[in-house]
């Protein structure tokens, strides 16, 4: 699969990494060439400085004809944003965008974005072991 | 009307100043302590601290009794989650966007802003309005019309100069409705008035008929 990764933090490189092992083409866009040294040193995917939130980037980035784009820099609102470039003008067919603030996840969700919010999830994990 | 402003930086801050002289109720939402309590100190009590782009920021505002939000920080993406924010979770009848790459007017428009203001292409329009190069300027947009008022100005090598309107070969999408000429009242023109060197002649007209209203008139 095709598949543009947005934010080349923890989570980003790491996904990257992963991707391109399973044989998936990935760019990964970072608006700092400096986040990219957290790829794998076997990443054999793309990297381009930019930013998501800008068409010409995405473009450049090769969204057009790609099938998953993701969103997870540190910003909720840029990822919202991007993610919603990807969906509705460039019309990705798989959109996923990280938001940390549950109750923007839980409204973007309602909006038809495919939002994951790492607060709910970890708290989730949290409670349970306290509760273990 | 309650307008509640997001973003207390220069364009609030001026923005929150002419709404309030204007008699309105505002609220301005500003995250940095500093420039919160600057404007309380010089405005009156009309700044919360907070992130505009909180829902419960946003209700602790009461953006649900809101007639209007107007998101003026320097961020487009934080502008477009407050105003979604406002939209469909507060259902705000009205939001107002700053956008700082003209491209996203677009695109925000069909994510349900109602209005994006680009800072960056007011300017462009005056300084094109300033460069004499460039015959036609832009003076209004008709929202939601598909129309915009230009201004077209006649030199003395305009294609339309000495002719009357009638005789022009305007585009169907076009229509002239006034004619600024030096020292004189604004004429609106009936179909023999005839163009002359100087004329300032303003049109309305579809933006796809913007090339042939220009070609007409100037013969560019």
């Amino acid at each position: 699969m095709k598949v543009v990764i947005m934010g080349c933090g923890r989570v980003g490189a790491r996904l990257a990494g992963q991707l391109d092992a399973s044989g998936h083409s990935v760019t990964v866009l970072d608006v700092d060439s400096y986040s990219f040294r957290r790829l794998p040193p076997g990443y054999k995917g793309k990297t381009l400085v930019g930013n998501g939130i800008d068409m010409e980037s995405l473009k450049k980035a090769g969204i057009e004809s790609g099938e998953v784009f993701v969103a997870v820099t540190q910003g909720d609102n840029r990822n919202i944003m991007a993610a919603q470039i990807a969906k509705h003008i460039f019309n990705v067919p798989k959109v996923i965008c990280r938001i940390y603030d549950p109750l923007r996840q839980e409204l973007y969700q309602t909006l038809g974005l495919e939002a994951i919010s790492p607060t709910t999830i970890f708290t989730d994990v949290l409670k349970k072991r306290v509760e273990s | 009307m309650y307008i509640i402003i997001i973003g207390g930086g220069r364009v609030g801050y001026y923005l929150s100043k002419a709404l309030l002289s204007e008699g309105h109720e505002i609220l301005v939402i500003e995250k940095t302590p500093g420039i919160c309590e600057a404007i309380n100190d010089e405005l009156g009590t009309v700044c919360l601290r907070g992130d505009g782009c909180e829902v419960s920021t946003l209700a602790e505002a009461g953006v649900g009794r809101a007639d209007m939000l107007v998101a003026v920080t320097a961020d487009d993406e934080d502008n477009l989650v407050a105003c979604q924010l406002a939209k469909h979770k507060f259902k705000v009848p009205r939001t107002i966007a700053r956008i700082g790459n003209p491209k996203n007017g677009e695109l925000f428009k069909k994510l349900g802003i109602d209005v994006t203001i680009s800072s960056t292409n007011i300017i462009l329009e005056h300084i094109t309005e300033e460069v004499p190069t460039h015959s036609m300027t832009h003076l209004m947009e008709i929202r939601d019309r598909g129309l915009e008022i230009v201004e077209v100005r006649m030199s003395a090598n305009s294609a339309s100069v000495g002719k009357a309107v009638k005789d022009l070969s305007l585009p169907s999408g076009s229509m002239l409705f006034l004619i600024v000429r030096k020292a004189q009242k604004p004429i609106v023109p009936t179909p023999t008035t005839i163009l002359m060197v100087g004329d300032q002649v303003i049109a309305v007209t579809a933006p796809e008929s913007e090339q042939a209203l220009r070609t007409a008139l100037r013969g560019e």
